[in-house]
């Protein structure tokens, strides 16, 4: 938004605080305005990010002149007062009226507390007891009985409350509704016996109901992750970066003795706010998993891994690896959760070390389109590549938003709390999708009803319908938002990026995992070196090839994941490297399980036993993300660096076991550390050639129904639920059980088809499932919807492969 | 001692044959006032209201007619018109009263204020215990659409109107106008941040005006008679007539209705007196929340300004009277234990407060106070007055501090005797007469 100076200058007002005389916007709160000048008015229920309502009136101040020349005739509450030109706030630290008025209401807040101070969990960060201290008298005359609760209540499975303690601010029941869109939280009772609670049989289950912990401004709120498990004072916090997706959420971690305690929100107003995800808050127990790998192993001639120290298991895996490199060569998987650096140093190792382009981080379904669509769309744009990108502010800022292939609430949790609140402001939102999702609901969106495979000629037809549809016509306020599944859509990403570039409206690629925007920045596919150089070009590669120090590069694009799966699998491939990948999230588990058992050397780079450990030949643990330091970049390509937490002497980052291999192999990457792995990226840039252009896909056949008889075919629509199988979130049984239950999905129509059935069995082409039903008004016809992962060893393991059709029968299988 | 001749208006009725049914309110002349209405612009209306002088009578005293010009009628969302019925104020008993004996009083001026402020949608909101009331109003709105009263094209006026009768669930803070829309809009009722005004954004985000029974069913008459008759009843600044409540120790009790500006000794001759035998110790202008006054105000003219001017509130002209039996510390703990039950519980001064006050005025109560505790009282007050999100937790402070200024040496008694033995309860009973022949209580 451009200003200009004169509405600059008729949109300050003066006021004057304690004497001090501030020029603030008009509308900011007197509360806001005071802090401006340094003067902190205690308060409980004010939350900058909530909408104020001046409940418990802790922050009460003297208005000797409102503005007209006029008193206010009593103590006016700060955090609801907004300012006006000429007004004069007397605080506590001037007025004996604002002074005694905070004084009373904070003596009056204790009456019924319980001060159990030395047993809460909040006690020594509590806004009660600090401001009770600064604010409030040194006893209580209150002689009376406390109005007690019994001991907590289950808000969920994650959150405990104590009512005693709670002051009824309405901090969580705010939170709930007005920024994650799941009021499952109220007021209920009256006067001292008001509380907070929840329905008969409906907790509050929300992806996000852990911020009502951390803003609970006593220690009514607790996680039975938490609680009672530490003090603040004996905690040492420090920032962190949460990698459970590609959002880039601030988060702080709070450790002890070398042990994650907790971890909270960090407050980054760029990014997300003051808010994270029960994902990001709670899911850190896999950290101290029974089943982490100690120590480097080697796979003896007795088939058995045995222990190893780090230069002989580098040794065996350099000689391995050369071994399988001469012998038809070797591929690489990276998984989506490395950090850009150790993608970086995979991206080298590939070229350098192993000689080849067959590199991919793609551990989920993928397709020659997405490839093409990458390296012209995505890799070196935005702030990663020096250049502007798409933002969370652009979300708020724009007067459409186009979602597709994208359900932000379990894919993207900080953008689905960026569009709730642009949709609470405006911004419309279009859900390109098969049904209206609650998360989609939450933002307002309207549905452009679209069965999977058909988002390309919906995308295609969309320049025309939007302001049918949406009230305005595309353009450059505007964004479109790619889900990574589109993937498995012939046509839509194509389709996307002709939206875009036909209306102006700007497009953003939106993955689900951490390393995911980062590993496409580090040419972790086959046909991009890093700085989104193609392969394909020759000064591209001269590039690279010069800040690595070697003659030449390989000139052929590589294989892709599947591919490389493929190949080892028919042994093409000799030799893999794999970090950090589950079989059962590729595109085709079975082929994956053949290739780690059909190649002759495999290097596994793993922080838990897996699968893949099975076939090692060496076994690599790598750092976790405490451990190291490193950036993760955003779905906008902002770069989010992140310090290690602890420091942990053997445990060594990807990119330190990479580069000693690679170093006994006898081509060294040029750095062994994060630092000079940053230094290494910098001096080598982005590419300002020429992009590749995308390739035009070709139409791909409709897959064939699975052959049995019986009930009804329908498409697949699937993606996985923020809480479901992933194997990052093991070890907090709360947080696994506010999961949300697996279903089936469909619409009226196969539904009375089927006779109304309570469950459905699901036949693909590579197994059945069976599933309760769900009935979903808005469902396209043809269509059924089931999570991804939530069940078994998931539908790519257990039912069929991207893209399907299914047959669905009623009742269970037989 | 002469009484001044009554001339009831809102009241007049009251006596008649089924005076509730339809037949009888249009038999004097009923619903004519909408003809009249609909032959003047809805502005020149809302003029003869603001003309009159008429003030609301739920309590504050606001100008009606300024109320409804504060409607913004270039705001392209629906109006709404919002009657107050859920009078639940100690004492306060003349809405109540009024829907049962004319409810059609009360429906023709929910039309004209409705007309006036240019509403199609009106919403009676009445206390959910007051069941009889509630069917009787269902029933009057029925008798109105079927007799062309209400609905569409009123009297042939081309003027639409629906009224729907809404029975709470009983709580005092509904009464409260902002918390009595969220209560209709089927919220929890609790009162909401201003501004935004109701006028501006009120029941469904928008404008709106909220008026009491009373108020709204003054209208009639003031459209028939003219705002000059209204203006010319009453005293300077508190115009016309007005339903007094006369409870406790009078010989009748009930609904006096006269012009503002009566005093209380002349209603309590018009009542019959003090209850036989006894004297007037203490009384409320305005129910339980307005500071009670003595019989030293006895001949202060009951109108705003003078009854402000004693340092009390006319309020809902809810006059309860008690007589020297009564123990003031007893009494305030009563309407103290009242604010507590009622205390929605939003803001810390009044859901804290009113358990503490509670707690230290019971003490007192069994003759258990402690030094110092007067004074805790009266600074508790003093951090609740003035402190609170709403006028329920300032109402709370105001039989306490009033009591204390007055009685204060019945506090004081309270630090060594219960008032149980200074002011034997049965005393104060209407059946203390056949008590004290048996010897109790004497
Ligand atoms: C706690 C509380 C209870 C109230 N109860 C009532 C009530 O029962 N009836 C009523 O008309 N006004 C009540 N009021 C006053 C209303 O808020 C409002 O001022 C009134 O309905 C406006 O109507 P009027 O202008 O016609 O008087 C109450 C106010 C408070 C603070
Ligand atoms: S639980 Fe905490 S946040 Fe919620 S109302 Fe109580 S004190 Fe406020
Ligand atoms: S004063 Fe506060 S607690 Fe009391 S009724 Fe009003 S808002 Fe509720
Ligand atoms: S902080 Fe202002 S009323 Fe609570």
């Amino acid at each position: 938004m451009t200003t200009t100076p004169e509405r600059t200058a008729t949109d300050l007002v003066t006021v004057t605080i304690d004497g001090v005389s501030v020029d603030v916007p008009k509308d900011t709160l007197v509360i806001r305005a005071a802090e401006q000048v340094g003067v902190q008015i205690p308060r409980f229920c004010d939350h900058p990010l909530l909408a104020p309502v001046g409940a418990c009136r802790q922050c009460l101040v003297d208005v000797p002149d409102a503005g007209n020349g006029r008193a206010l005739p009593k103590p006016q509450a700060s955090c609801t007062l907004p300012v006006a030109d000429g007004m004069v706030v007397n605080t506590q630290l001037t007025s004996g009226v604002a002074d005694k008025a905070q004084q009373g209401v904070m003596e009056l807040l204790l009456i019924n507390h319980p001060l159990d101070c030395p047993v809460c969990d909040k006690g020594g960060e509590c806004p009660l007891q600090n401001q009770a201290m600064s604010n409030g008298r040194g006893d209580s005359r209150f002689e009376g009985v406390k109005r007690t609760f019994p001991k907590p209540i289950h808000l969920s499975p994650q959150v405990l409350l104590d009512r005693e303690r709670c002051i009824v601010c309405q901090r969580c029941t705010r939170f709930a509704e007005e920024v994650a869109g799941d009021p499952f939280i109220s007021l209920v009772e009256r006067g001292a016996r008001q509380q907070i609670g929840i329905a008969e049989d409906a907790p509050f289950l929300s992806y996000f109901a852990g911020n009502t912990i951390q803003i609970c401004p006593v220690g009514a709120l607790t996680s039975e992750a938490y609680r009672f498990r530490s003090r603040p004072f004996d905690l040492v916090s420090s920032p962190g970066v949460a990698e459970h997706d590609a959002c880039g959420a601030a988060i702080r971690v709070d450790h002890r003795r070398g042990k994650v305690m907790r971890r909270l929100s960090g407050d980054d107003p760029e990014v997300n706010e003051e808010w994270i995800s029960d994902k990001d808050r709670f899911a850190f127990r896999y950290l101290t998993a029974t089943d982490r790998l100690p120590y480097p192993q080697v796979r003896g001639d007795d088939g058995v891994l045995h222990p190893a120290s780090w230069p002989e298991a580098f040794a065996v895996a350099a000689r391995g690896l050369a071994t399988a490199r001469a012998a038809g060569g070797v591929g690489v998987l990276t998984g989506g959760r490395l950090t850009f650096e150790d993608a970086y140093a995979y991206s080298v190792f590939a070229r350098v070390a192993l000689g080849t382009n067959d590199v991919d981080f793609r551990a989920r379904p993928h397709s020659d389109e997405e490839t093409g669509f990458l390296g012209a769309h995505v890799a070196a744009s935005g702030p990663v590549a020096g250049r502007r990108g798409v933002t969370y502010g652009d979300l708020e800022g724009a007067r459409t938003v186009v979602l597709v292939g994208l359900e932000p609430e379990d894919e993207a949790g900080t953008i689905f709390l960026r569009l709730r609140k642009a949709s609470r402001k405006g911004t419309t939102v279009l859900s390109v999708a098969p049904y209206l999702t609650r998360g989609a609901d939450k933002v307002r969106a309207l549905l452009v009803p679209t069965a999977p495979g058909e988002e390309g000629a919906v995308l295609r037809g969309l320049a025309d319908r939007a302001e049918e549809l949406a009230g305005s016509a595309l353009g450059d306020q505007d964004v479109v938002l790619v889900g990574e599944r589109l993937a498995t859509s012939p046509g839509a990403l194509t389709a996307a990026a002709e939206l875009a570039a036909a209306t102006g409206a700007r497009l953003a690629w939106v993955p689900r995992r951490a390393g995911d925007r980062g590993a496409v920045e580090a040419g972790c596919l086959p046909t991009l070196l890093p700085g989104g150089r193609p392969v394909a070009d020759a000064s591209a590669r001269v590039d690279a090839a010069a800040a690595w120090g070697v003659g030449s590069l390989p000139e052929t694009p590589g294989r892709d994941a599947a591919a490389i799966a493929a190949a080892a699998a028919a042994g093409e491939l000799a030799g893999l490297v794999v970090g950090g990948v589950d079989p059962d999230d590729t595109t085709d588990p079975a082929t994956t399980r053949a290739a780690l058992a059909a190649a002759s050397f495999v290097v596994s780079l793993e922080l838990r036993a897996s699968e893949v450990t099975e076939h090692a030949d060496v076994v690599l643990p790598i750092a976790p993300v405490t451990d190291k330091a490193g950036s993760f970049v955003t779905w906008e390509g902002r770069v989010r660096p992140f310090d290690a937490v602890f420091t942990v002497p053997g445990s060594l980052p990807d990119l330190r076991v990479l580069a000693g291999i690679a170093e006994e192999l006898g081509t060294p990457l040029g750095f062994r550390t994060v630092d000079e792995a940053r230094d290494q990226i910098e001096a080598l840039g982005t590419w300002d050639g020429e992009r590749p252009a995308a390739p035009v896909p070709a139409p791909a056949a409709p897959p064939a129904a699975h052959p049995a008889s019986g009930g009804v075919v329908l498409a697949l629509s699937t993606w996985r639920q923020l809480l479901d199988g992933g194997s990052l979130q093991d070890g907090d049984d709360a947080l696994t059980q506010t999961r949300r239950p697996a279903v089936a999905r469909l619409g009226q129509t196969a539904y009375d088809a089927l006779g109304a059935p309570a469950e459905v069995t699901l036949h693909g082409d590579r197994g059945t499932l069976t599933l309760p039903v769900e009935v979903v008004r808005t469902m396209v016809d043809g269509v059924v919807w089931v999570p991804a992962r939530s069940v078994g060893r998931g539908l790519l393991a257990d039912l069929a492969g991207p893209g399907a059709r299914l047959r669905v029968t009623a009742g269970g299988a037989l | 001692m002469t009484i001044p001749p009554l001339t009831p208006v809102l009241t007049d009725n009251w006596d008649a044959e089924r005076s509730w049914t339809l037949a009888s309110y249009e038999e004097r002349g009923g619903y004519d006032a909408l003809d009249t209405a609909f032959a003047m612009t809805p502005d020149e209306v809302i003029a003869a209201v603001k003309d009159s002088g008429l003030r609301g009578r739920g309590g504050a005293g606001f100008p009606t007619g300024m109320k409804w010009g504060f409607i913004p009628q270039d705001n392209p969302n629906p109006k709404y018109l919002v009657v107050n019925a859920d009078e639940s104020e100690p004492g306060t008993c003349k809405d109540i009263p009024l829907m049962m004996a004319s409810p059609h009083t009360l429906v023709e001026g929910v039309i004209l204020a409705a007309y006036a402020i240019r509403a199609n949608h009106a919403f009676i909101y009445v206390r959910g215990e007051v069941l009889h009331v509630v069917r009787r109003l269902q029933r009057a709105v029925q008798e109105a659409y079927l007799a062309g009263h209400l609905g569409a094209n009123i009297h042939g006026s081309g003027y639409q109107l629906d009224l729907v009768v809404h029975a709470g669930a009983g709580a005092y803070i509904c009464g409260e106008e902002t918390a009595l829309l969220d209560s209709l809009e089927g919220r929890r009722g609790q009162p909401r941040l201003r501004p935004p005004f109701p006028a501006v954004a009120g029941l469904y985000a928008s404008p709106t005006v909220i008026n009491n029974v009373e108020s709204i069913a003054s209208v009639p008459a003031i459209i028939r008679n003219g705002a000059d008759w209204f203006s010319s009843l009453g005293t300077e600044k508190s115009k016309g007539f007005v339903i007094y409540s006369l409870s406790g120790h009078v010989t009748r009790p009930g609904q006096y209705e006269a012009p503002l500006g009566i005093t209380l000794r002349e209603l309590i001759d018009l009542a019959g007196g003090v209850r036989e035998g006894h004297r007037l110790k203490f009384w409320t202008p305005g129910g339980s929340s307005t500071p009670l006054l003595t019989d030293e105000h006895l001949d202060m003219p009951l109108d705003y300004e003078a009854v402000g001017a004693a340092g009390s509130m006319l309020g809902t002209r809810a006059l309860q009277i008690f007589d020297e039996t009564v123990s003031v510390v007893r009494c305030v703990l009563r309407w103290t234990e009242f604010y507590k039950h009622e205390s929605c519980g939003k803001c810390t001064p009044c859901r804290e407060g009113t358990w503490w006050l509670v707690q230290t005025l019971t003490r007192i109560d069994e003759g258990k106070g402690e030094p110092g505790d007067i004074e805790k009282l009266l600074d508790l007050c003093d951090n609740i007055l003035g402190r609170s999100f709403c006028a329920l937790g300032d109402g709370a402070t105001s039989p306490i501090t009033s009591a204390i200024k007055y009685f204060r040496s019945e506090f004081e008694d309270g630090m060594t005797t219960p008032s149980r033995e200074l002011f034997p309860h049965e005393r104060s009973t209407a059946y203390a007469g056949q008590l004290a022949g048996k010897g109790v209580g004497a």
